[in-house]
């Protein structure tokens, strides 16, 4: 049974922690500046992000094509594709390829796609610690945490939270909470893991069919070193991640550094085309995730969140996100995207019904991104099919708005309705309202009544021609 | 079923494939700006990564990279195979990668490249393994990357870089690093940081 106020719920919670509301004012219009800086700088925006549409939209729907080339290719190149239809398959799969390896340790790039299949954990129960070398990640990590942006998972935390993290993990009582010194501890205790790492996991911004090729854009460089220095490279993509050619890399490498990071390009973008003798991993695995993605793209309506990039623009201009912070979407995908994409890939089970409510229907989140996602558009969508799904089932908000609709639809009873409005004023209903139980108050909560005129325009009407 | 063909099933179940192209738009394929200011260009936006950038004629890019090795006091000096010997510096010990293992490029103080080609808009180096750029583990393990960017090198576009970087992929299939400045974080309360994995100091020498 879907839940429609679980979002609520969470955001409540999150709502009164005052340190995370400052971190996220802050954090989010930071970056917000930046990307707008960045973008204007472009005189083909425009063009840019309706090719990026174009491409996505084209790719979806050739979707069996591309995956097929993107199979011969990665093969023909050295590298093994594997499939899986869930979450469960591919965690069997990497575990596999780990084992294999006689290793028990695996290094690991920041990767949403992974987070998804909860891939950690399922090592972990395999007897395999999969490292994250994300500095935020790592931070998340080492604090049995979970992440809340996009781009940057540990935007609820501030340098102290984090010094005070390293002193009790990785480094020593010495340490202090300049930015500076705590990127040095984190390589410290980083670079002999990576110097001796067998085996590196990675996801993955993209995939060209055309070649083969995987594309890891990145800013640390533990990209760089997750997929260069280990002998075997584990790549979990969702299928959605295909780009048609080569060229394709044109628009998206504009696209993604300037709504992310707000760069006119991110330090590190690493392209790989399966196995190069002498040069980086002996043994390539790309993993083919479906894992709700076919579900999704079976919405005509819906399917638009797979062109989805996981630039974290949209986060970053949304009034909601901006106050709830990622937590409250108890999701991978926080703010307005993961409102979208996180309930069509969980077919609106539990509290995933709630996600498309988390909005104020602004539209800044499609001004922003930067594949021109119709946010608002599927969010309706998907709150009309929350409501399809209460049909036949008692439900308080849909017999209210059926009786008002009764009542709109007939002159008579409409005006019999107003006279009724005026005399019960606005104050009383809101003070009966407000002491009633359970639905009709959570109604009220974010919903003004407007003020009943003391004459209504018919009445005027009326009285004027006389 | 297997997964694949399941997943592929799954795929012509959920849509219907129309005629749609993949790419209408005019975005900007080539660059308009004449070709004497992209090393202008390109050295600009380098620097606003806090890159240091070195403007050199031609035959003195040995004297300056052996003064940047100077200046980060780096006395031991990876570089590939096909590195240009005019550029090896003489002032100090140079090493070349023929395989070395990752304790020995843990022991550079530094590495010294060419490059594939280098973007003036976004201020960026690829590096193409071989062909003077070194693989991919010797411009990542050590502390200080310095590379070598001709002039004639700079494309002012990405898209121009792609569509070069296309025929490399299908040409060569090596594999491609794109660097915009050195490594960096900005996780902690958005402060940029520069230098955490990835060598933390990079030194790029226009030859023009």
């Amino acid at each position: 049974m879907s839940d429609t106020k679980a979002f609520a719920r969470a955001a409540a919670k999150e709502l009164a922690n005052t340190q995370l509301r400052a971190n996220l004012y802050r954090a989010t219009h930071t970056i917000r500046a930046k990307r707008a800086a960045a973008v204007s700088e472009l005189p083909d925006w425009e063009e840019l992000r309706e090719a990026g549409r174009a491409i996505k939209q084209h790719v979806l729907e050739h979707l069996d094509r591309y995956l097929l080339e993107f199979e011969q290719a990665l093969t023909a190149a050295g590298g093994h594709v594997h499939w899986a239809r869930d979450a469960a398959e591919a965690n069997a799969i990497v575990a596999r390829v780990v084992k294999a390896a006689r290793a028990d340790e695996a290094v690991k790039v920041k990767s949403l796609t992974t987070d998804e299949i909860g891939l950690n954990e399922a090592l972990e129960a395999a007897g395999i610690h999969a490292l994250e070398t994300d500095f935020a990640e790592l931070i998340l990590q080492l604090d049995g945490d979970t992440p809340s942006h996009i781009l940057v998972p540990a935007i609820h935390r501030n340098r102290t939270e984090i010094r005070d993290l390293f002193r009790r993990t990785i480094a020593g009582p010495e340490l202090g909470d300049d930015p500076r010194e705590l990127a040095a501890a984190a390589r410290r205790y980083l670079r002999e893991r990576f110097l001796r790492a067998k085996v590196g996991i990675s996801g993955a911004n993209f995939g060209i069919a055309e070649t083969g090729t995987i594309v890891v854009v990145e800013s640390e460089g533990n990209g760089r070193m997750c997929t260069t220095l280990p002998h075997i490279l584990i790549s979990v993509l969702g299928i959605e991640k295909l780009l048609p050619r080569f060229e394709d890399l044109g628009v998206f490498l504009q696209l993604l550094p300037r709504s992310s990071t707000g760069e006119r390009m991110n330090p590190y973008t690493s392209l790989w085309t399966g196995v190069t003798p002498g040069d980086g991993p002996k043994e390539l695995h790309v993993v083919l995730l479906d894992n709700g993605r076919t579900r999704v793209l079976s919405d005509a309506k819906g399917r638009q969140a797979l062109a989805c990039i996981r630039c974290s623009a949209c986060l970053n201009v949304c009034p909601v996100y901006e106050r709830a912070g990622g937590h409250a979407y108890e999701s991978v995908y926080p703010g307005p995207i993961g409102a979208i994409l996180t309930p069509q890939l969980a077919d609106l089970a539990g509290g995933t019904a709630s996600l498309p409510y988390a909005s104020s229907l602004c539209g800044a989140c499609y001004d922003v991104c930067p594949v021109k996602i119709r946010i608002p558009e599927v969010l309706l969508h998907l709150r009309g099919r929350v409501v399809a799904e209460k049909i036949g089932r008692a439900d308080p908000e849909r017999a209210g708005l059926e009786t008002l609709a009764a009542i709109f639809a007939d002159r008579n009873r409409y005006e019999r309705a107003q006279r009724l409005g005026r005399v019960l004023r606005r104050s009383r209903i809101r003070a009966a309202a407000a002491r009633l139980p359970g639905p009709l108050r959570d109604w009220m909560q974010a919903r003004d009544l407007p003020d009943v005129p003391p004459q209504s325009f018919r009445d005027w009407w009326r009285s004027e021609k006389q | 079923m297997r997964a694949r063909d399941e997943i592929l099933a799954r795929v012509r179940d959920a849509v219907r494939p129309t005629d749609t192209g993949s790419d209408p738009a005019a975005y900007r394929r080539v660059g308009m700006r004449p070709p004497e200011e992209l090393a202008d260009l390109f050295a600009e936006r380098v620097s606003a990564y806090r890159a240091t950038v070195l403007h050199t004629p031609k035959g003195d890019v040995r004297a300056a990279v052996e003064s940047a090795c100077l200046e980060s006091r780096a006395r031991r000096l990876g570089v590939p195979v096909d590195l240009p010997v005019q550029w090896r510096p003489r002032t100090l010990e140079v090493v070349v990668d023929d395989a070395l293992d990752i304790p020995e490029l843990d022991g550079l103080d530094g590495v010294l490249t060419g490059c594939e080609l280098a973007v003036a808009e976004t201020g960026t180096i690829v590096l193409a393994g071989g062909a003077r750029s070194g693989r991919r583990a010797l411009t990542l393990v050590p502390d200080l990357h310095i590379c070598v960017v001709e002039a004639d090198q700079i494309v002012e576009l990405v898209p121009e870089a792609i569509a070069r970087l296309g025929s490399v992929t299908r040409d060569t299939g090596r594999p491609l690093t794109l660097v915009s400045g050195p490594s960096a974080t900005s996780d902690i309360e958005l402060d940029r940081v520069e230098g955490v994995h990835g060598p933390r100091r990079l030194v790029v020498v226009i030859a023009e």
